[in-house]
């Protein structure tokens, strides 16, 4: 279907895992969706700074949203991941319970584990535990086990999904923060300010924007689009839509309260971490949870999908929504209670601490489909942990309820797989030989603590939805993420982007415009 | 699989020391793998002048100094792969680079010299809290960009530790136009030489905050502030004293650590203290036929001493090519007749037992506990313990049998001492001592040992170096 009244079907506000999966998913069907975002590139809120697990699905309450959504989700993953190319890994999961007097918790979780449809649990006594992981702490005395969680890269599941969405015709819009939502009709009108120009269009003939075939930035160069970026004066303008899906994270509550009188309130609840070296990332293998106390699950220990180890997250309320920094206690926090599981981790090999913030909603409950009073505004409110497990079936069920409303039917040509970018050290020493006579610059490795080659960089940058800023590169291909933390690879990488790009050095930036690299030239 | 006498890991001031002594023992083939499009690594960005007072007995800026090695890199025709990364190396020394000419290639090397150089400690190794910013470098790649790239990296800057390279760039920037505010330090003294402080610091009017430390980062996309605060003795920061400072730069220049990725997938242990791999008097590590030298070994002050070690490696590694070669003649003229010797072979796996032993140093309150390689097991090795004040040495042994008419031997000290002694003994016996007025954990130090002196005391079963006070 199209509708000639309105320029879109469907907007999707937001760019995170969630917003990314439902216009995949609606990507699936004859409908018009462009997906704005506020930032410069996908994944760059709280898809970008949390745990990076796929939970097995035994904490949310039994008969809750959250519970179906992640346990589909994580059933979903397999097929995901080997359709889209995400790095994913089925390395199960622990809850440790410290006490005999615990013990009834622990049941209880096992119990709505298996009502929650999660397969294979088992209870295992602290000895067990410690022989599957030898790192566990004497005070363990039990566990729940549950060999169906896994580790994901977030970023690249996010990118992934929004590549797929756009190569099956979604339209992204970066740099476009939604200020005003009113009903119109039977759609709705949206006042957004562009602060920069970032638009992705699908390319007319999508085997362009294939792997390796040059940049495509639809009629526009990147040097115009920074341009704008950086201009004090951001356009405004209004925009009409049948169909609103509110994907916005921490910002869901301030759209849903623009169209609806049931008001919700989100409440950013920030969860600060530590990363270490990879050397430090097989002192264990699953996922370690701690029995759940009052705020969420606790601390974890988990190695990573590229093989580090992560320990976090803290959890306290906060009122900034854009409040991602980490302080002293909360770092000594994660710090402290991550050692009561597992003994010897080795803290002098941290190699970074970041923050996230929950979309935390009172209710503890996911906010899917329309408010009664508000038809056709279709909330993703409230996605807090379990978030990234649940975004492939939080996709997939709203997108086929918004189809169903529409009327729309499915595509013909839905491209449902994507090839990711080669990961050329992980290659078997023939392919990646193959690769490098193919194109040579897969042999010049310029993040050399992640061995990444100026050809991953080049085409990070050169893809559909290709990277913009050094952070966007480096959640695609890793650059600037190992033990140096990006002091060897930042100069070469902003010489890199600018010269794919045309964005003048002294517009590089970090992230967001504003995040500006350097100053000036000498 | 293709073959070089000497297979360099690394074109820096180590590399080009060691290739440059290793030809003039007598190596022909020889094969510098360099990471960089040029040669002389660091140098490059380093344009202040005082390196090479001790080898030139002038002083030059780093590229100058660079340029005197590669010249005589150039007169000897001694060929380098520029662009190249090393990317594993085993400990029978096969060498696997990559490049965008001939790809993925594996070559055997008769000997191996690590120069590979070291990285510096970035904000997330301090764990610093805060918001995430642009405008956070650590000093080196913000002297890159300023000295080889040609860009201002910010127009007011804090820079946190007082390590040369933070040093060099506060007088940098100033020159540049940048103000910096403040230089913060949480030890209670200087890691940089004084030399650096006077003429970076002092002369420019840039307060040095010893016990201080950056507690917090503003600024969400660039930088615009930092808040800095005193540290109690146990680098604690003191509620109360927190400053804050606007800026929209901050360097870090809080440590230096050698880039052992390699040494360590080749399977040498490294030392706890040093990050670098322990090595003989010939610095060789506890892999046969594979050196180390320069700041891959332990983080140097100055490059001329790191040209001098290089230089060493590159003559050791000469003398065991040749060795090898005519070892393998005479092992060939000597083929037949063993063959016919079935009980040879027994002795060989006797002979190889006894290598495998390992032998645990008793010493265990040193910071820069040795761990002793399979080979080591003879009676002719000697550990130099570091104690007392001392943090380690290099080499980490002695082995007597192939030893020099004098071995250099380099340490730091823990803290800062005034008025102490730096003693060597061996055993328990005193040998020598010298007084310092000053010793200070930011310069090396370093004592001589010569052959005649341990002849006189041919049981010595450890030499120690430490500092005293009487």
């Amino acid at each position: 279907m199209s509708n000639q009244r309105y320029e879109a079907d469907v907007v999707v506000i937001g760019g995170g895992v969630t917003g990314c999966a439902v216009a995949r998913e609606l990507s699936r069907y004859e409908l018009k969706v462009w997906l704005l975002e506020r930032t410069e590139d996908v994944c760059s809120g709280t898809s970008k700074a949390n745990s990076a697990i796929i939970h097995a699905g035994y904490d949310a309450a039994a008969g809750s949203v959250m519970a179906k959504m992640n346990v589909e989700g994580n059933r979903l993953m397999d097929q995901l991941a080997a359709d889209l190319d995400i790095p994913f890994r089925r390395n199960g999961s622990m809850v440790l319970c410290f006490s005999e007097e615990d013990m009834p918790g622990l049941q209880e979780l096992y119990v709505r584990g298996v009502t929650n449809g999660v397969p294979g649990l088992r209870i295992i006594s602290g000895d067990e535990a410690r022989r599957m992981e030898p790192n566990l702490t004497d005070e363990v005395v039990a566990a729940l086990y549950a060999p169906t969680g896994g580790i994901v890269c977030p970023f690249n599941m996010t990118i992934a999904l929004a590549e797929n969405a756009c190569e099956n015709g979604v339209e992204f819009h970066f740099l476009t923060e939604v200020t005003e939502i009113r009903k119109c009709g039977e759609g709705y009108e949206l006042s957004v300010r562009e602060t920069g120009e970032r638009t992705n269009v699908p390319a007319s003939d999508s085997r362009k924007a294939e792997f390796g075939d040059g940049a495509d930035m639809s009629g526009e160069t990147a040097a115009d689009l920074q341009e704008a970026a950086a201009s004090e004066n951001s356009v405004v303008r209004t925009l009409t839509t049948r169909f609103v899906v509110n994907a916005a994270g921490v910002y869901a509550d301030r759209f849903h309260n623009m169209v609806s009188r049931r008001r919700i309130s989100i409440t950013p609840r920030k969860g600060a971490y530590c990363l270490l070296d990879q050397e430090a990332g097989r002192h264990v293998d699953k996922t370690i949870f701690q029995l759940p106390g009052k705020y969420g699950k606790g601390v974890l220990v988990t190695p990573t999908i590229h093989g580090n180890l992560l320990i976090g997250p803290t959890a306290a309320d906060i009122g900034d929504k854009e409040g991602t920094y980490t302080t002293a206690e909360e770092l000594a926090e994660v710090t402290a209670k991550s050692a009561r599981g597992v003994k010897d981790i080795p803290y002098r090999q941290v190699i970074t601490s970041f923050a996230g913030l929950r979309a935390h909603e009172a209710g503890h409950e996911f906010i899917l489909g329309e408010p009664e009073d508000a038809p056709g505004f279709f909330d993703a409110a409230g996605i807090e942990s379990p978030g990234l497990s649940s975004a492939p079936a939080i996709g997939a069920y709203l997108a086929k309820m918004i189809a169903e409303k529409a009327g729309a039917l499915v595509k013909e040509h839905f491209i449902a797989t994507r090839k990711g970018i080669p990961h050329v050290a992980a290659m078997d020493r023939e392919s990646r030989a193959a690769l490098i006579a193919e194109r040579p610059d897969y042999g010049t490795i310029v993040c050399r603590c992640e061995n990444v080659s100026e050809g991953e960089i080049v085409d990070s940058i050169r893809r559909p939805l290709g990277a913009r800023s050094l952070d966007g590169i480096k959640r695609r291909v890793r650059q600037g993420m190992g033990r140096c933390q990006a002091g060897f690879c930042t100069p070469r990488t902003m010489e890199i982007l600018s010269r794919e790009t045309g964005i003048p050095m002294e517009k590089i930036c970090k992230n967001q415009p504003g995040s500006e690299m350097i100053t000036g030239e000498i | 699989m293709k073959h070089h006498d000497i297979v360099i890991v690394g074109g820096g001031p180590a590399g080009l020391a060691a290739a440059v002594a290793a030809r003039k023992a007598g190596i022909s083939d020889i094969l510098i793998l360099e990471r960089d499009n040029v040669l002389g690594g660091i140098l490059n960005q380093c344009i202040h002048n005082g390196f090479g007072l001790h080898t030139f007995k002038e002083e030059l800026t780093g590229p100058e100094y660079a340029a005197r090695y590669i010249a005589q890199m150039e007169e000897e025709k001694i060929p380098y792969r520029l662009n190249t990364i090393v990317v594993d190396i085993t400990r029978n020394r096969e060498v696997t680079y990559i490049n965008r000419e001939e790809g993925l290639v594996t070559i055997r090397a008769g000997a191996v010299i690590l120069a590979m150089g070291c990285r510096e400690r970035p904000r997330g190794a301090l764990n610093t809290p805060g918001y995430r910013p642009a405008g956070i470098y650590s000093a080196g790649t913000a002297q890159r960009l300023m000295n080889i790239e040609g860009y201002l990296v910010g127009k007011e800057a804090v820079i946190l530790g007082s390590g040369d390279i933070g040093l060099i760039m506060a007088r940098r920037m100033t020159l540049e136009g940048a103000k910096v505010k403040v230089v913060a330090e949480i030890m209670p003294y200087s890691g940089g030489l004084k030399r650096n402080i006077v003429q970076c610091l002092d002369d420019y009017g840039i307060p040095l905050k010893l016990s201080h430390t950056v507690v917090d980062i503003h600024g969400k996309e660039r930088l615009t502030g930092v808040t800095i605060a005193e540290v109690d003795a146990n680098k604690n920061p003191i509620p109360g004293t927190e400053e804050y400072y606007s800026c929209d730069t901050l360097l870090l220049s809080v440590g230096l650590i050698p880039e052992n990725e390699l040494s360590k997938g080749a399977g040498i242990s490294l030392n706890r203290v040093t990050s670098g791999p322990n090595v003989n008097d010939r610095l060789e590590t506890e892999a046969e036929g594979i050196y180390a030298c320069g700041n891959v070994l332990h983080v140097h002050d100055l490059v001329d001493f790191v040209s001098q070690e290089a230089a060493l490696a590159g003559e050791n590694a000469a003398e065991f090519v040749k060795r090898k070669a005519s070892q393998a003649e005479a092992d060939a003229a000597a083929d037949g007749e063993k063959r016919k010797n079935a009980a040879t072979a027994g002795e060989r796996a006797a002979e190889d037992g006894e290598r495998k032993k390992t032998v645990t140093a008793s010493d265990t309150e040193e910071d820069a506990q040795p761990t002793h390689a399979d080979r080591r097991g003879h009676a002719n090795v000697i550990p130099l313990i570091a104690a007392d004040g001392v943090r380690y040495t290099v080499p980490q042994f002695l082995e007597t049998d192939g030893m020099r008419d004098s071995v250099t031997v380099r340490f730091r000290v823990a803290d800062v001492y005034r008025d102490r002694y730096i003693s060597v003994y061996y055993d328990d016996q005193l040998i020598s001592r010298k007084k310092k007025k000053v010793l200070a954990p930011g310069e090396m130090e370093q004592v001589v040992l010569t052959k005649k002196s341990l002849a006189e005391y041919p049981r010595t079963e450890r030499i120690t170096i430490r500092t005293e006070v009487e």
